[in-house]
């Protein structure tokens, strides 16, 4: 790792200019095969997909761009854990699937059935599962079968307004869910193929946000997640307790409120995403992007957070989404209104 | 079909006179000349009521004082006021001074619209919703709901 002991610094690599409107989200591909260097999808309001390669003289070009499938905004987009399919959310209030085949994207499913804009979709770990939300309220979860075919194995309703994100943990079968509502719920299976709610994460009872949560992400062993908001805070959950199998009666175990980090950005934080070198990157509507870690000197009992960077003027315009390189823990893509995705690299010594 | 109109009797105020933004005093001819309180309101004056002929400054839903601006910060904020507590275009109100802004300020401008405060029955879910940048974008893909605002946004007004 590039860490020479200076302070950390965030420099801007790259630059990757093509989207016509504002970048909503981004996407690296888990698994590009062997051989092959890092693969980055965006999407955005000219309601197109780019995919993003490194040429071998180190320039990034975009190598195909997916379009006249979703007929308004792609919200999102996220690969399956093989990286072969890549799924994209549109407001058009369907999901496509798209696999990589003989040199072309080509899209072999559209999922349908929300009532209106698609916001997010995730896959599971293990590949099996998919699940999308939308601003109808509900998160969906769908099934692959063979030949294509999604079933959908749950509907799921207990948000009381817009669904911003879904995100599978990292190694089990929850799903956690974020919310207009200002609220976090956590999903979960009974064993019999019946879907819950397992825990409901509020301002009220849970030291959580006051104002619509746009987006959380889990750390790579699964067991803290960080969620973001327009209460313009971040909110890091103690998530070891295995919700993964509900129990009934007394003694429930159940995620909780580890810390807030406050006042660190001025606007709407849409964006949090923690890296497998246990870094926090969050992009927010103020521009800036910071870097938080854990604070290991702390003599608390509780774990605290400390800022490493704040990288003001990171774009033009609102960031809305910021993704780690899972193939290089110090590369960073971020996405903003102002149409462009930038690469940055992470250099000097971050965890000190 | 017939539909009631929300606010059958609006007051109607007198126009301001509109008045010729003074030259800054510098010798710089290619100096930043900072975008000013008055600057907004001439953008956002003449915005069509959605359900009247009358100007949002007509029904003194805006007016020059219920804009604040920061130019250093890149930072302006339109506090409008609703003709009726329970008026039902507040949304497509907020929604047309979003647009007009977001067309005519240069993009680093963040924009915030909200509803003077006690001036509408659902103020928090009206402001929530008008700032909700991702709600607004989907809005604005919806063509009905599109041409209601290029309507009100037409210069229908000299």
């Amino acid at each position: 790792m590039a860490m020479d002991g200076g302070a950390a610094e965030l420099r801007e690599a790259h630059r990757l200019t093509g989207h016509t409107d504002r970048v909503w989200s981004l996407a690296w591909n888990p698994s590009p095969g062997a051989g092959a260097g890092p693969v980055l999808a965006s999407c955005g309001g000219d309601k197109a997909v780019r995919i993003w390669k490194r040429a071998a003289d180190g320039a990034w070009r975009c190598s195909d761009v997916l379009e006249d499938t979703h007929n308004r905004t792609v919200r999102s987009c996220a690969w399956s854990p093989d990286g072969k399919l890549l799924a994209t959310a549109s407001f058009d209030s369907t999901t496509a699937i798209w696999e990589y085949s003989g040199g072309d994207f080509e899209c072999v499913a559209t999922l349908e059935g929300h009532e209106n804009e698609v916001k997010s979709v995730s896959w599971s770990a293990s590949g099996s599962l998919l699940a999308t939300c939308s601003r109808d309220k509900a998160v969906w979860i769908w099934e692959m079968q063979p030949g294509n075919e999604y079933e959908c194995v749950a509907v799921l309703q207990g948000h009381t307004q817009d669904v911003k994100m879904v995100q599978w943990h990292p190694n089990l079968d929850v799903l956690v869910s974020v919310s207009y509502d200002n609220s976090i719920r956590v999903w979960a299976d009974d064993g019999d193929d019946e879907w819950h709610c397992v825990q409901t994460l509020t301002e009220a009872d849970n030291c959580g946000h006051s104002s619509t949560v746009w987006a959380l992400s889990f750390n790579q062993k699964g067991d803290r997640m960080v969620t973001c908001s327009d209460d313009r805070t971040l909110k890091i959950w103690d998530t070891s307790a295995d919700l993964s199998q509900p129990k009934t009666g007394d003694n429930h175990e159940s995620w909780r409120h580890l810390s807030t980090l406050t006042g660190y950005h001025g606007r709407t934080v849409f964006s949090a995403h923690w890296s497998s070198e246990d870094i926090i990157a969050s992009g927010a509507g103020d521009d800036v992007i910071c870097l938080f870690t854990e604070d290991k000197s702390s003599m608390t009992e509780e774990p605290s957070y400390r800022l490493i960077l704040k990288k003001e003027k990171a774009h033009d315009m609102d960031i809305n989404c910021v993704r780690w390189c899972p193939q290089d823990p110090n590369m960073l893509a971020s996405a903003s209104d102002d149409g462009t995705v930038k690469l940055w690299e992470l250099r000097g010594n971050a965890l000190d | 079909m017939v539909v009631g109109l929300i606010n059958a009797n609006p007051v109607i105020y007198e126009k301001k006179e509109r008045r010729i933004r003074q030259a800054p005093e510098t010798t710089d001819e290619n100096a930043a000349e900072p975008i000013d309180q008055l600057e907004i309101f001439d953008h956002i004056r003449d915005i069509k009521d959605p359900e009247h002929p009358y100007s949002l400054e007509e029904l003194n839903v805006v007016t020059e004082d219920s804009i604040e601006i920061s130019d250093e910060h890149s930072h302006v904020r339109v506090t409008f006021t609703p003709t009726v507590e329970h008026c039902s275009m507040a949304t497509v109100i907020g929604l047309c001074l979003r647009v007009k802004l977001m067309r005519s300020l240069p993009p680093r401008y963040k924009v915030d619209i909200r509803v003077a405060p006690g001036s509408h029955a659902t103020e928090t879910a009206v402001n929530k919703q008008l700032n909700d940048k991702e709600r607004v974008a989907a809005a604005l893909e919806n063509p009905n709901l599109l041409d209601i605002v290029e309507e009100c946004l037409s210069p229908t007004f000299a």
